[in-house]
């Protein structure tokens, strides 16, 4: 299997002879292509214009790509909702902590299951590729993390869901690739495992820790149903996305609209629910749309290594 | 998973144990936290026999057989929820399976390389959205004053907007589609990778033959990803029910509830929401048992036909 790294696709790139119907295909692509594209960026680029536009003017429909009056009302009142910026605190706090923790965890499990000499390193695999196929459910899950006093906790965020078999396994796949002989003269030499697992092979396995970093990372900033099943009492540890939940739910709630509309609209001058909204999405979206068009090549990578079957 | 080196019985190495021992050290500390976070929940499905009573917990409830399994089977509500989560999965599955092969296929067909970078960049984006944010967009554009319907009035098609939420004909197709949107460009990742590890020279000796671009695509491609598509198809039958959960409930409403309620859904309803803890997890023991039978069968049936296969 190719460890696709810097792939060159123009490699496989078939050659044709310029025929009528080569020519149709070519056209025929490209119009697909540009729609394949505005049909993803549209619906985005179209929530950043509200985002961007006077509230009530918006109630009038008719903006698409641009904003008709432009305003910076709708981010402001955003900011200033203690629920969301006690939300954000949170969702970049569990982001940090779970993908450190995450990171960490699953390393040192892989570099143990992928040790050649590890005396029970078929058992303890085993162990964890069980826990891919065959869970709880979620309410023996939930009255385990009742009892532990997770739920109404911060750290029902971090813990549960640190060490994932999926990540362990793509990591423990790059490891093995590794050749032996670094770390049989590393134990000549007098070093120990956890020197080697910090010194030798972490070093080694960047590009890896950078696929699974963003991953978790991903995960931990997008998740919302944790937050509400186990937070939903507990205020101070709301999260970004449930927030943003609530706030779509109380007004897409049928009946509710024109009235909350209205009341919103004389309560706050001119903002609306959906330009709200809007606003909220976007700073919702802003960090991981920024993020990954730089981490291409590591989830590119990371998806080859952990998907194709060795 | 079978270790390689055989040791016969009787002689463990302790020598190389105590050179291990950090490793032991770690592996037990791991273990320790697997059983804690997934194998006692598993113990937890003994609520599901029992007439479970929080006060009294799991220990001293009373145990009353399938009890709950057979007032399961005879809840309409719940076949329905069954009906549901398999037609959403399904239907999931293949559009899902089907836009990504296409997708990865013809992006594989664009000669200039930047805009088929741009064009691999962009299709990535809605993968990193959360559901929240992709049901929320998906609320504006499919509603009355919406780009859809905008659309379709534009061209015709109908002549009073559309309400997409509240006609339960529509739901499983918007569910569908909003997976499409999201992870079309995501799952062709892993084709692309695919076709770009087919021996080039098979190109070169199809030009020679004469053959078009429909050729290499049908002779060439298609069979050269064909062991991917297979095993990641295996790997997402036994998911097929899982495939039900945040979209049908951030997307689901009163009007089309007969649709969009999947086991997941279910078991929220009944288990969290109402307390009945024992039907929650009968509920979720039926799902866990469904999906292991069908990536059995799956592989079973990839074993037939001599594809690749998970175990």
């Amino acid at each position: 299997m190719k460890r696709a790294k810097e792939q060159d696709y123009s490699a496989s790139m078939p050659k044709y002879k310029t025929t009528v119907a080569g020519s149709l295909f070519t056209i025929c692509n490209t119009i697909f292509m540009i729609a394949f594209v505005a049909v993803t960026l549209y619906p985005v680029l179209n929530t950043l214009a509200v985002s961007f536009n006077d509230g009530t003017d918006a109630l009038r429909g008719g903006i698409y790509l641009w904003p008709r009056k432009w305003t910076m009302k709708n981010y402001s009142t955003v900011l200033q909702k203690d629920n969301l910026l006690t939300g954000a605190y949170i969702s970049v706090a569990r982001t940090v902590l779970g993908t450190v923790f995450g990171l960490v965890t699953n390393a040192l499990l892989a570099f143990i299951v992928s040790r050649k000499k590890f005396l029970f390193k078929s058992q303890l695999s085993l162990f964890w590729v069980i826990t891919m196929y065959v869970n709880g459910g979620m309410i023996p899950v939930f009255l385990v993390y009742k009892g532990l006093g997770l739920t109404n906790s911060f750290w029902v965020y971090v813990i549960p869901g640190m060490i994932s078999a999926f990540n362990m396994l793509v990591m423990r796949t790059y490891m093995m690739g590794i050749s032996d002989s670094l770390e049989e003269s590393a134990q000549l030499d007098g070093a120990g495992y956890m020197t080697i697992f910090v010194k030798i092979i972490s070093p080694l396995c960047k590009p890896v820790y950078a696929t699974v970093a963003l991953f978790i990372a991903v995960g931990q900033w997008n998740s919302w149903f944790d937050a509400m099943l186990y937070n939903r009492m507990s205020d101070q540890y709301t999260t970004l996305q449930y927030e943003l939940m609530k706030l779509l739910s109380s007004v897409t709630s049928q009946g509710a609209t024109a009235e909350t509309m209205q009341n919103a609209v004389q309560a706050a001058g001119a903002v609306t629910p959906t330009s709200i909204r809007a606003a909220a999405t976007i700073v919702t979206m802003l960090p991981i749309v920024c993020l990954y068009p730089f981490l291409q090549r590591y989830f590119v990578a990371g998806l080859t290594i952990g998907g194709v079957k060795e | 998973m079978a270790s390689k080196t055989k040791r016969v019985k009787g002689k463990f190495d302790w020598k190389e144990f105590k050179r291990q021992k950090v490793l032991m050290f770690w592996a037990a500390v791991f273990v320790i936290y697997g059983v804690i976070f997934y194998y006692v929940p598993l113990g937890g499905w003994l609520i599901a026999f029992q007439n479970y009573k929080p006060a009294l917990g799991m220990f001293k409830s009373e145990f009353i057989g399938l009890g709950k399994f057979k007032q399961l089977f005879s809840d309409a509500s719940f076949l329905q929820v069954i009906r549901n989560t398999l037609a959403m999965g399904v239907i999931n599955l293949v559009l899902t399976f089907v836009a990504a092969i296409v997708f990865a296929i013809l992006l594989n067909e664009i000669r200039l390389k930047f805009a088929k970078k741009a064009v691999q960049t962009i299709s990535y984006l809605p993968h990193f959205l959360s559901w929240i944010v992709v049901t929320g967009i998906l609320r504006d554009i499919l509603s009355g004053t919406g780009i859809v319907n905008e659309l379709l009035m534009a061209v015709g098609a109908t002549d009073q907007t559309i309400n997409f939420f509240a006609n339960p004909d529509y739901f499983w197709w918007i569910v569908g589609f909003s997976n499409v949107w999201k992870e079309t460009g995501w799952n062709a990742i892993i084709y692309l990778a695919a076709i770009t590890s087919i021996d080039p020279s098979l190109y070169e000796a199809a030009a020679i033959d004469g053959a078009g671009r429909w050729a290499k695509i049908r002779h060439i491609i298609l069979p050269g990803i064909r062991p991917t598509v297979m095993i990641l198809l295996l790997m997402n039958v036994g998911n097929v029910l899982n495939a039900g959960f945040e979209v049908q409930y951030l997307l689901g409403n009163g009007l089309v509830q007969s649709v969009s309620q999947t086991i997941d859904i279910y078991v929220l309803k009944w288990g969290i929401s109402q307390g009945d803890y024992a039907i929650g997890t009968a509920a979720g023991i039926f799902k866990s048992f469904v999906s292991i039978v069908l990536i059995v069968l799956a592989n079973q049936f990839a074993k037939r036909t001599g594809d690749e296969r998970l175990f």
